[in-house]
């Protein structure tokens, strides 16, 4: 389960192109979250690009689909390029988010086909994505139920309500994908709530735990890709670590860089950055 | 009209075994908390039943994931905890998401008012109704008696929306028997009709109501209210309209969102001449000991307390 060198290229260059429409939307729509947004692009890509998640844009609630809960709901406007690109919905929507009459927001709703719940508060998709999986097991169904987290968000108890849960009752049908971009609003977290060493801590609830490159096409699929043909009877967490702002030099490494703009003039500037 | 007596949870959790063993859609949740009937339950049908532990607000959440899912989900705990710790999870992924999906969850809250009399104010719920009137998309059950939980059972299942159930935590005698056949959809109850004063109420305090007003013989009216949302709006109205005074009564506080504003909304709308009495909790939570009489004479809402002021708006 790897995938090939062409591939691998391939990919990457969505992720450039996705990176490059998500910094449109945000000079069209300065309220989105742009750094928070930039962290989860290789995932995204190799979620939907790569042949992970079962899904048909032309039936989004399609019973065969895997349910994908984004449960960080703010930092994924750069899932909106993504979503329209495969067919959920349709490419001018790109150039009026949060605009009257638009069905994207700086918060995505389940008025987005393809998204799944609601958005803008953090701590809720696990538990709610443990019913699911709960759900999909009681029925005997293969699909999977894949959960994108925030760092910041894992300083929330309702999380770990659910880690709990989740390990508990082994809900391996359950795929949780930490965005691990090492910042929440006013700092990085290990200054606020060091989350490490998280691949332990994890474990210790009864998770199958790997970490990888979050930037790293080859190393997300193959690990979501074994994590997807797994039935070991834990659920599995995989920390994909990430840099908040990737690919926007000015914002990489700054701690604030969760409410920092990239104004509408600095948008062409930037997009040029990103090779 | 009093007879057997028995608790709330149970004639609901009774209801719902003999559902289960038909209808394998059901799953039932709980938070830790338990019942008699509840062990029969959770024995009979060990796949779907779920201690998710002391985490109300995951206990709301799993709940939802399986309602997605078309599952129809009883979540079971304590009154102010499921209602209040949970309450986002509530507002979030019930009432803003019952704008999209169809979810057929059902909070179970045990210990309505002052049903835990002893425990003090983190027991004490005197805010459900309140807070959860405010969220779009939550139907409120209330009831009097078991009687009314037994015939919720198949409602419950039937309508496939969110749902707080307020259960009294002690056993309580019925109301309602065979002579008193209440249509569960119509969400209140005429259970004396007069002419001149009626006093509304819901819950445990609807026995309160009845005593008082059988030990006068004032001729006053009593509504028990066990929908607080999604009753027959135009039936009540029509009822509301033949008195010249209503007294609410509730183990919750006044002047905020609960039986007492459900009324003064719609007597403002329909009925302006008809003068509205509050009877209820005021702005403090109470901290005495002795028992859920001595605290509802403490603050006003005793039998005598009733009488008093129905035999006040009487002579008026």
């Amino acid at each position: 389960m790897k995938l090939n060198r062409q591939d691998k290229l391939l990919l990457n260059e969505k992720a450039l192109s996705v990176r490059a429409e998500t910094l449109k939307i945000h000079g069209l729509a300065q309220g989105t979250r742009i750094a928070s947004s930039l962290s989860p692009v290789e995932i995204f890509v190799v979620l939907y690009y790569g042949g992970i998640l079962s899904y048909d844009p032309a039936n989004p609630m399609w019973a065969g689909r895997d349910r994908f809960i984004v449960s960080k709901g703010h930092g994924s406007i750069s899932l909106y390029p993504i979503l329209s690109d495969v067919g959920f919905f349709d490419k001018r929507e790109l150039g009026i988010v949060c605009q009257k009459g638009a069905i994207a927001g700086a918060i995505p709703d389940p008025h987005i086909p393809g998204y799944e719940t609601i958005n803008g508060s953090l701590g809720h998709g696990l538990g709610v994505a443990s019913g699911v999986a709960l759900a999909l097991r009681a029925r005997n169904r293969a699909e999977r139920v894949f959960v994108l987290l925030g760092d910041g968000e894992m300083s929330e108890g309702s999380v770990w309500e659910a880690i709990m849960f989740a390990g508990h009752h082994g809900l391996d049908n359950l795929i949780v994908i930490l965005d691990n971009n090492k910042a929440c609003m006013l700092d990085f977290c290990k200054n606020v709530i060091d989350l490490e060493p998280i691949e332990k801590k994890i474990r210790l609830f009864g998770w199958t735990v790997k970490r990888v490159d979050g930037h790293d096409i080859g190393k997300l699929y193959n690990a979501l890709s074994i994590f997807k043909g797994q039935s070991t009877g834990r659920p599995k967490f995989l920390v994909a670590d990430t840099i908040k702002g990737k690919g926007v030099p000015s914002l990489e490494s700054d701690p604030l860089s969760h409410t920092r703009n990239i104004l509408p003039d600095d948008i062409e500037a930037a997009i040029r950055g990103l090779r | 009209m009093t007879g057997t007596v028995r608790t709330m949870r149970d004639a609901l959790i009774d209801g719902l075994c003999d559902r289960m063993r038909e209808d394998c859609s059901i799953f039932f949740l709980t938070a830790d908390f338990g019942s008699p009937a509840l062990d029969r339950l959770r024995l009979t049908y060990k796949n779907r039943f779920i201690n998710v532990g002391i985490a109300e607000q995951n206990l709301i959440n799993v709940a939802v994931g399986l309602a997605l899912e078309g599952f129809t989900v009883y979540a079971y705990a304590i009154a102010p905890f499921i209602s209040m710790r949970a309450y986002e999870q509530i507002r979030n992924n019930l009432s803003v998401m019952s704008e999209f999906y169809q979810l057929n969850v059902n909070m179970i809250g045990v210990g309505a008012g002052l049903s835990y009399d002893v425990s003090g104010p983190t027991h004490h719920c005197l805010e459900d109704i309140s807070v959860m009137r405010t969220l779009p998309n939550i139907d409120i059950f209330s009831p009097s008696d078991w009687v009314l939980c037994d015939k919720y059972v198949d409602y419950s299942i039937e309508n496939k929306h969110p749902k707080y159930l307020r259960f009294d935590g002690k056993p309580q005698p019925q109301i309602y028997d065979n002579s008193v056949e209440p249509d569960i959809k119509k969400g209140f109850y005429e259970l004396i009709k007069a002419d001149t004063v009626c006093v509304v109420s819901t819950g445990y305090i609807t026995h309160t109501a009845l005593a008082a007003i059988k030990s006068t013989s004032t001729g006053t009216g009593l509504i028990d209210m066990f929908f607080l949302r999604r009753f027959d709006e135009h039936a009540l109205i029509s009822a509301l309209s033949n008195y010249e005074t209503i007294i609410t009564i509730e183990e919750g506080f006044i002047g905020k969102a609960g039986l007492d504003c459900v009324i003064s909304n719609l007597l403002e709308k329909a009925v302006p001449e008809c003068r509205l009495i509050r009877m209820g909790f005021k702005d403090n939570y109470e901290f005495e000991l002795g028992g859920r009489d001595y605290l509802h004479e403490i603050n006003g809402l005793s039998q005598a307390a009733l009488i008093k002021t129905i035999k006040t708006a009487t002579e008026k």
